[in-house]
């Protein structure tokens, strides 16, 4: 009888457990994750329409860029992550330039002046047009910079990058853009600068 | 020095609490027993040292010692002496602070009280108060210390959050705080009472006006919350179900629940292991609330500060429900042998039902608030749960506690007759059928709304033709008057009808809800200075712009000029406040209250560009000033259900 009483109460206290452990590793699990963090909803849709007046002089706009996959980067000159990542995108651009491939560099919140010795500095090639109204930056959702963008041929978004990016990674997503595949996920870099 | 004496008297206190969690146990080997006197000892100690270091934190804070960071934090050199006393719950670490001390008041009350009672359960009683104190000062004094020093010592501190510089930031959170603390004290009780395995209603019975009054507290504590959001926040509402709102207000549910189920255990000595679980719920929620709050965990519009005090909750959340829950499931053996339910239509059911409700209501609350975190954690899917759930699952729920509102208190126990339904219940349901009737001629169609206001007749209805039955029975008996007649009832049973006036208050505030949820309108329009903007009767006119320099801040007002179906009441100016250290304006609303319905104003902006035009909206609230008066009336039931009444040869009853 006595033995039967404390098995009951063990019992009790296993399903007692059984109840509170998910409850609580749930709770613990609030820590490894950030609410404020919304997966970019822009993933596997059309990319917005834009035109930008490249530093050259000339217009650009998206649909002049159809058939081809794009690499849209937007950057600013007084940004530290984007300054990261500069070498590693002219180095992939020199890459992959030749292919059916078109980079395309967005600077916003900037000054004319300061963009152009950035771009100087770091020598880059491809072409580069200014936000001014800030209208490319709100439509593509940026929120910090650098962010990035992959567009497939057919003008659909397969990728967005948060932070600054490696070569690697420039590699297998534009790849993955020539060849339409869309990311189920926008990517984080190490880090990322707001103003 | 200040900051020396403060920090000091935290770590001295933890001592103390260390000693109270020890002392009972050696106190329980045979021969040790004086060690339990040393119980109370422990908590008058934590008493002293921790309103000692209250008293640091606040004189820190009049003298704006700006050497502690709190204090650098939290004022500045123009913030007015009572704003500077508020900083106390102005931010973390002094809110923590406010709560101990509240905690170690309440314990100090109950070592002092019961100083000659319950010996056998009094050591273990103070024990867990031992307990709580001791997480509350382990974090004070090594994860989120008040009294942290600054080094240089700035000329100057940052000041208060501006939103908090209002009237009812200063009675919030001392409210809301002691009625979460105040659930400790049944708390307390309920685990004394396990451990001891002494499982009669002792424990209950004792309790019964200390729950109440937390439950009080905590009613208060979430009404002025709703009240402050709804005069400074600005935004037209008082409830967002937001995370942090759900946290304050989820106790409040297993609270009411154990009111009631409590009066069943007390009467039939039934729901033992169900009123343990009730309590030892409702005071896990007061911790979960605050982890919730300060973890950052979830999205939440309150932006509070977070660092690893929310993992330090979490722990202590762990050790509260595994203890509790399973000191629980140990004793249930002794638990057993409660008689069953005699009938489905008895007030036993009823109350039952409600507790059912409640907790209903409570996990379906719950779930919605941590569901981003399910959700994440199960199938990775991002989620954001919103009023549309929170408002479409509790509406229907609240609607059938209000039916039981009406029942509960007038069916009779264990078996009710036809004879006691027909006596209650009938003229109440004739007289609010013909009440729903009047509604719908008067052109409330909406099924939620017209059930609704039914019901809330039926409440009011079956109070006040039980309160006329009784009257008329004691004019017959004694040959009162009715006012004499009233109050000898009430002082009779106190319990009963501080309950009707309770319920009547809830009637109240439930008619605000429902009708500002149910009826309000809105308007936004871009003015220029002489045009104007209707809404239902009301007429606004825009007279123009006004900006001023404040002491802390620049003011641009919008004078509104107020016709009621062309009757001028007068000028509203609503306006933006731009705080140097802010990044956006900060509104203030401005409304117009009457019994009918609210004029709410909001001026969302003005262009810098074109002289003299603004953005003006409009919402007319109606019965949102009902919502505050039950506040009142709540305030005046729970009086009369608590006052301790001198009774002819009994002296004060502090005890039950």
């Amino acid at each position: 009888m006595r033995i039967a009483r404390e098995t009951m109460a063990w019992r009790r206290i296993i399903i007692t457990l059984a109840v509170l452990l998910p409850l609580i590793g749930i709770l613990a699990y609030g820590f490894v994750r950030d609410p404020r963090y919304i997966n970019s909803p822009l993933i596997g849709r059309p990319a917005t329409p834009f035109a930008v007046t490249l530093f050259d002089g000339k217009k650009l706009t998206l649909d002049d860029l159809k058939g081809k996959a794009v690499f849209l980067n937007f950057w600013a000159s007084w940004c530290p992550p984007c300054r990261a990542e500069a070498r590693d995108l002219e180095a992939a651009w020199q890459t992959f330039k030749d292919g059916d491939v078109v980079f395309l560099g967005i600077d916003i919140q900037d000054t004319d002046e300061d963009a152009r010795a950035y771009l100087k500095e770091f020598n880059i090639t491809y072409p580069n047009g200014r936000d001014l109204s800030g209208k490319v930056a709100v439509d593509y959702g940026v929120w910090g910079i650098p962010e990035t963008f992959f567009i497939d041929p057919q003008g659909r978004i397969t990728y967005k990058h948060v932070g600054s990016l490696g070569s690697a990674l420039i590699t297998t997503k534009l790849d993955e853009a020539r060849r339409g595949i869309v990311s189920a996920k926008e990517g984080k870099g190490s880090y990322q600068s707001v103003r | 020095m200040t900051a020396t004496i403060g920090h000091a008297s935290v770590i001295a206190a933890l001592l103390f609490a260390v000693w109270g969690i020890i002392a009972p146990v050696i106190g329980s080997r045979p021969g040790r027993e004086r060690f339990y006197a040393s119980t109370r000892a422990a908590i008058m100690g934590q008493f002293f040292l921790v309103t000692l270091a209250s008293l640091s934190l606040i004189y820190g804070l009049v003298t704006t010692d700006f050497s502690i960071k709190y204090v650098a934090f939290n004022t500045t050199r123009a913030t007015p002496i009572y704003y500077r006393v508020t900083g106390l719950w102005g931010a973390l670490e002094g809110s923590l602070l406010l709560w101990e001390w509240i905690l170690i008041i309440f314990s100090g009350l109950v070592a002092w009280i019961y100083k000659e009672r319950h010996r056998e359960l009094m050591p273990w009683v103070l024990m867990i108060f031992s307990i709580v104190s001791a997480f509350f000062l382990v974090v004070l004094g090594f994860v989120s210390n008040p009294f942290e020093s600054v080094f240089p010592v700035p000329a100057d501190g940052r000041g208060l959050n501006p939103l908090l510089e209002d009237a009812n930031m200063m009675t919030h959170p001392p409210l809301l705080y002691t009625g979460f603390v105040g659930l400790t004290v049944p708390y307390a009780f309920a685990m004394a009472a396990l451990i001891k395995g002494k499982l009669d209603e002792a424990w209950i019975v004792t309790t019964r006006r200390w729950t109440l009054t937390a439950w009080f507290f905590l009613t208060m504590g979430n009404l002025v919350g709703a009240w402050w959001s709804y005069h400074v926040l600005g935004w037209g509402g008082y409830w967002a179900w937001d995370p942090v709102e759900n946290a304050a207000f989820m106790p409040w549910l297993p609270a009411t629940a154990f009111l009631h189920s409590v009066q069943v255990q007390e009467r039939r000595r039934m729901l033992k292991v169900w009123n343990l679980s009730l309590i030892i719920i409702a005071f896990s929620l007061t911790i979960f609330g605050t982890f919730l709050t300060r973890s950052g965990i979830l999205s939440s519009i309150h932006a509070f500060s977070s660092g690893p005090v929310g993992t330090v909750f979490l722990v202590f959340l762990a050790i509260v429900l595994l203890g509790s829950f399973g000191l629980l499931a140990y004793r249930a053996d002794h638990l057993k042998g409660q008689p069953e339910l005699d009938s489905m239509v008895s007030r036993e059911s009823a109350f039952l039902l409600n507790n059912v409700v409640l907790v209903s209501a409570l996990f379906t609350i719950f779930l919605g608030t941590i569901f981003p975190l399910i959700s994440e954690a199960v199938v990775g899917v991002q989620v954001s749960v919103g009023a549309p759930y929170f408002n479409s699952v509790t509406v229907p729920l609240f609607l059938l506690l209000v039916f039981l509102m009406g029942v509960g208190p007038m069916i009779a126990w264990r078996k009710a007759s036809w004879d006691n339904l027909r006596r209650n219940f009938l003229w109440p349901s004739v007289a609010s059928l013909l009440f729903a009737l009047l509604l719908f001629g008067w052109k409330v169609r909406d099924f939620f709304p017209l059930l609704g206001f039914t019901l809330l007749a039926f409440v009011v209805l079956t109070i006040l033709f039980d309160t006329a039955l009784a009257v008329r029975a004691r004019r017959r008996i004694a040959g009162e008057g009715i006012f004499s007649a009233l109050a000898t009832l009430a002082r009779k049973n106190q319990r009963r009808y501080g309950g009707f006036i309770v319920h009547l208050g809830v009637v109240l505030i439930i008619m605000g809800i429902a009708g500002s949820m149910g009826y309000s309108v809105e308007r936004e329009a871009t003015l220029r200075t002489g045009e104007s903007l209707s809404l239902g009767r009301y007429h606004i006119l825009f007279e123009g712009l006004r900006g001023s320099q404040q002491p802390t801040h620049f003011r641009v007002e919008g004078d509104f000029r107020v016709f009621n179906k062309g009757e001028d009441l007068g000028i509203l100016s609503p306006a933006l406040k731009f705080f140097p250290a802010q990044q956006s304006p900060v509104g203030r609303a401005v409304h117009r209250s009457n019994i009918s319905d609210d004029l709410y104003l909001i001026l969302s902006g003005f262009s810098e560009l074109k002289e003299n035009q603004a953005t003006l909206k409009i919402l007319v609230r109606p019965m949102v000033m009902w919502m505050w008066v039950g506040g009142l009336v709540i305030l005046l039931g729970t009086i009369v259900a608590v006052w301790p009444f001198r009774q002819k040869g009994r002296g004060w009853r502090i005890e039950d």
